[in-house]
């Protein structure tokens, strides 16, 4: 990528042009064979290269759970911290040190349940971070609890009855959240999870992607319907801002607004109604149409789900107007003076 | 300076001369005084007090105050519950404790009255706002008859002013609603007190101008109740004489003071040290009583680049300022102990990437919410133990206001020599009291420079050059602080268990058992001066306090001393690790005596590492100790 991006602006480039090896950390991976997370890792070691930026510039904090030994894996600096906090820890690095490009690598349980707090506020801050969430609908490392996103009634170790509350849908919650940009890719769509990660860089504030991750001990095929190239057709509708939402064989489907309810809802096109299909546009002011098409796809079979940016918007970012503040507090008062900070506005003296 | 001096809080009634100056009633020298202001929480007795102190720092007294709230904003008005006050000993010499007992009691209504008279010895005076003692405000607080006239307040001077109505008539050209004319009833009685006890009166219509500079017309109505308070005592012949205490030059070193409470002394010291360690400072905080007011001080110096994050919750408050830390700024959370408990994780995160993190605890009375205004000292072993594993983290403790300055400045030295998290550990009666602070000369402070690790330091085998994150310096066992965009030194860390040297992943037993004793060996080696002990008489009894109990023990061993009860005292500062020298001094003592605001929590601390038999002395009613009761049940171990 040769053209500079705006949100790394600050963010010093590399002096000479990087490869996926130069990634890559002298670690062992530890994932279990055949886990979704060796994909988005290859993803994310080949996609930077395509940014240049000078590697020890780049943070990758994680919290707990299989995905967060990610940073182990990245040759660039990283911290692996405790179960949900990474957002928070995130947010303290990227609010200090702007010339950093920081990464939060997360997973459903970690992020949307002992994390939940800190997730929602730094998407509605907008701090310049970029969160992965690897959502498998499972809890991997604790060996195959529910999780929050796992379908209701799912039946694991902890719930052999079946589980009974009712799932988040990380994208609505984004959304709801105030998060200027969301997005949903698969890991194994290598293509697709790579434009994401890219259009999630050249964003300026909090990303959020959510990324369908196989897990293959635990809740293996759990994605199978948006994978299997027959059943994918129907079941994945894929976002592109500016493009007809349309899908399944020869497009013969499309997304429109249902005129009495203001939903969105799936049909069948035809010529008549060819015209009503929805244009996706992330890039609108509203969250309406962006949280509907997070509606869209049925929880439990995962039909009509869409991927791709969601919402793409402009909004201020917390860590430049936290800068701004203190040029602002300068230009205003100067640079601050210690001995006069000392003493205050009302001494005395003493001669003794 | 007097020798008298220290017959501190002797009696309750000062020695007072009677001498004329040109004032038309008689002025008295005082040598000392105890004021307590006391009103609803809405009738600004905390402003009051300050304005109070204030004026008499500025005029040089020596001075200590308790300001004690409730947690209401605005607990139901007239009711005992809701009763506010602020309490100011000032005098001519140094002086250790806000008193224990008020001289004078200013009492806005019956509530006040009756929840304060029984502080009171026997002459002390009142001054009430008879305005109030009407039927329904005294049925309230169960006076069924009015105390001015049942004779219950017999062994009391009484001056009974209509506080309430003689404001209304000062500000009656103001064009004031009744309602708004009334709300400076409480500068009445400043003006009142001020005019006794000949206070200066500039800085606070100064303070006044300011404060309602967007409404000049309360501003200007304020200061005219001020003054006719002020002109009241003039006039009236209620209030025969009024008192003089001289300044206490004597009390003080030479230099420039200002008055100063714990908690803004302990937001200029991080200030003070971020500059004197020339990193950015960075607090993470979540609102939270009685620490808050260290978030906002620090938001009002973002022009010394001070960055102040009010996070979501006390998790991410202490989250942010770790991640700042790892990005090589100064990290500090605020907190008090509910706080602390919820921080738990992430501190044992810090002791575990070993990077330089403050966590300030404003103690407050607990557990669970507990009392949230009041003061209280039983976070210790929270500090020193609240933590999964073995996780040591140093605690050090303020001892009075002022310290709270350099107790800051001595976290931050440690944090950063030593690439830790370190609890420091004030009070609610540090953080709201307030006393005389000699400002320090910028020269002065210590150069607390540290430097980030800027290339490899280790050598393979092979001779390769290469970064080891968790490589130690051999004296101080701290690990290089590698900050991100430092080429060549990426690394990972995390709370998993690292293999020595290399930082890596590692569950070999032998592996983790060298690092949990390496982290304990490198806090237990920790640099701290030795415990001094005062002890002029060679005395056979030790006391032994920390924290803010300083003044309160410090007042007590001088009335023993004046008594001819010989007895030594030292206070810690450094909580963990103790001082090298704190076993050998408690096994010079026959008795060791730890006063504490807990159920002796120090006490068990040096029993278990020093098999001393200390006495423990404890109050948890959430005040400071008294000066007179600690010296009572000081005299029983030195008579024991």
């Amino acid at each position: 990528m040769t053209e500079v991006i705006e949100a790394l602006s600050l963010v010093p480039k590399a002096e000479a042009k990087q490869s996926m090896k130069d990634f890559k950390s002298d670690q062992e991976v530890r994932w279990c064979p055949g886990c979704g997370d060796y994909a988005v890792l290859a993803a994310v070691q080949g996609f930077m290269p395509e940014l240049g930026l000078a590697k020890e510039n780049i943070v990758f904090v994680s919290g707990i759970g299989c995905s967060s030994r990610f940073p182990y894996y990245m040759n660039t600096y990283g911290m692996h911290s405790i179960h949900g906090r990474a957002p928070a820890i995130a947010t303290g690095l990227a609010s200090s040190r702007r010339d950093l490009s920081v990464w939060v690598v997360t997973g459903d349980g970690d992020a949307l349940s002992i994390g939940g707090n800190h997730l929602i506020h730094a998407l509605r801050r907008n701090v310049n971070l970029k969160i992965l969430l690897f959502n498998n609908r499972i809890y991997g490392l604790t060996k195959g609890q529910y999780s929050p996103t796992s379908e209701v009634g799912k039946i694991t170790k902890s719930t052999p009855m079946g589980s009974l509350d009712a799932p988040f849908n990380p994208v609505s919650l984004a959304i709801g959240a105030e998060a200027s940009f969301v997005a949903r890719t698969v890991d194994s769509d290598r293509k697709h999870l790579t434009s994401v990660l890219r259009a999630a860089a050249e964003h300026q504030g909090t990303a959020l992607i959510e990324i369908y991750q196989n897990c293959n001990i635990f809740n293996d095929g759990a994605f199978e319907v948006l994978k299997d190239k027959q059943q994918a057709e129907e079941a994945v509708i894929r976002l592109e801002h500016g493009q007809l939402i349309r899908f399944g064989a020869d497009g013969s489907k499309g997304v429109v607004r249902d005129q009495a309810t203001g939903d969105l809802k799936v049909i069948a096109v035809t010529d008549e109604n060819a015209s009503q299909i929805l244009i996706h546009d992330a890039h609108t002011t509203s969250p309406t149409t962006a949280f509907a098409l997070s509606r869209l796809a049925d929880p439990d079979t995962l039909h009509h789900t869409p991927i791709g940016v969601f919402r793409s918007v402009d909004r201020p970012v917390y860590d430049t107007q936290m800068s701004d503040q203190l040029e602002t507090a300068i230009e205003q008062k100067g640079k601050g003076d210690l001995a006069t900070l000392l003493a205050g506005n009302d001494t005395w003296t003493t001669g003794r | 300076m007097k020798t008298l001096t220290e017959g501190e809080d002797l009696s309750s009634a000062p020695a007072v001369t009677t001498t004329l100056t040109t004032r038309t009633t008689p002025v008295r020298q005082l040598d000392r005084v105890i004021i307590r202001f006391a009103g609803d929480s809405g009738d600004g007795m905390q402003l009051t007090g300050d304005r109070f102190t204030s004026e008499t720092a500025s005029f040089g007294n020596d001075l200590s105050t308790l300001p004690n709230f409730p947690a209401e904003i605005r607990a139901p008005a007239g009711t005992l519950p809701g009763v506010s006050s602020f309490q100011l000993h000032f005098a001519d010499h140094d002086i250790l404790t806000p008193g224990d007992a008020p001289n004078v009691l200013v009492a806005m209504n019956p509530a006040a009255l009756k929840a304060n008279v029984a502080d009171l010895p026997r002459g002390a005076e009142i001054i009430v706002n008879t305005d109030e003692f009407t039927k329904r405000p005294m049925a309230k607080v169960g006076y069924a008859t009015s105390p001015l006239e049942d004779g219950s307040l017999g062994a009391y001077h009484v001056h009974p002013v209509a506080l309430t109505s003689m404001t209304i008539e000062a500000l009656k050209d103001f064009g004031l609603s009744r309602k708004e004319a009334e709300r400076s009833k409480n500068m009445f009685a400043l003006g009142l007190l001020s005019w006794m006890y000949h206070r200066p009166t500039e800085g606070t219509e100064k303070f006044l101008r300011t404060k309602f500079a967007k409404k000049p017309q309360i501003a200007e109505a304020n200061v005219a109740a001020f003054r006719a308070g002020w002109n009241f005592g003039e006039t009236t012949e209620d209030f025969a004489v009024s008192y003089e205490v001289a300044p206490a030059t004597s009390a003080f070193p030479a230099g420039t003071y200002r008055n100063i409470s714990g908690n803004l002394a302990l937001s200029l010291g991080l200030i003070a040290a971020g500059r004197q360690a020339d990193l950015p400072l960075y607090l993470g905080s979540y609102p939270i009583t009685p620490a808050s007011d260290i978030l906002h001080e620090l938001s009002k110096h973002k022009n010394f680049g001070v960055r102040t994050f009010q996070a979501e919750d006390e998790i991410a408050g202490i989250g942010a300022a770790l991640g700042a830390a790892f990005g090589g700024s100064l990290g500090v959370t605020t907190t008090s102990g509910p706080g602390v408990a919820l921080k738990s994780e992430a501190i044992g995160l810090a002791v575990s990437l070993e990077l330089p993190l403050l966590i300030i605890d404003i103690q407050r009375g607990g557990p669970s919410t507990g009392l949230p205004t009041k003061t209280e000292q039983a976070d210790l072993l929270q500090a020193m133990y609240g933590r999964n594993g073995e996780a040591p983290v140093p605690v050090i403790a303020p001892r009075t206001p002022g310290d709270c300055f350099d107790a800051a400045i001595d976290a931050v030295r440690i944090a950063l020599a030593y690439r830790t998290p370190v609890f420091l550990l004030s009070d609610g009666y540090l953080a709201n009291g307030s006393e005389p602070w000699r400002v320090p000369e910028v020269d002065e402070l210590p150069d607390l420079r540290v430097q980030f690790a800027s290339g490899p330091n280790h050598e393979l085998a092979d001779g390769t050059e290469v970064f080891w994150p968790y490589k130690r310096d051999p004296k101080t066992l701290a690990r290089p602080w590698a900050v991100p965009g430092t080429p060549g030194l990426e690394h990972r860390i995390g709370g998993i268990e690292k293999q020595d040297g290399t930082g890596n992943i590692s569950y070999d037993p032998a592996n983790h058992d060298f690092m949990v004793r390496t982290r304990q060996a490198k806090i237990d080696n920790i640099e701290v001066p030795d415990l001094e002990v005062d002890d002029p008489h060679g005395a056979k009894t030790l006391v032994l306090g920390w924290g803010s109990t300083f003044g309160p023990i410090s007042a007590a061993v001088r009335r023993l001393r004046v008594e001819g009860k010989p007895i030594a005292q030292a206070h810690l500062r450094h909580l963990n690790p103790f001082p090298k020298n704190l076993g050998e001094v408690l096994k010079r003592y026959e008795h060791v005596v730890v006063p504490e605001m807990n159920l002796g929590q120090l006490a068990t601390l040096i029993r278990a590492k020093y098999l001393v038999d200390a006495i423990s002395y404890n109050q948890v009613n959430g005040m400071p100790f008294k000066a007179e009761q600690l010296a009572t049940a000081l005299k029983e171990a030195i008579d024991d």
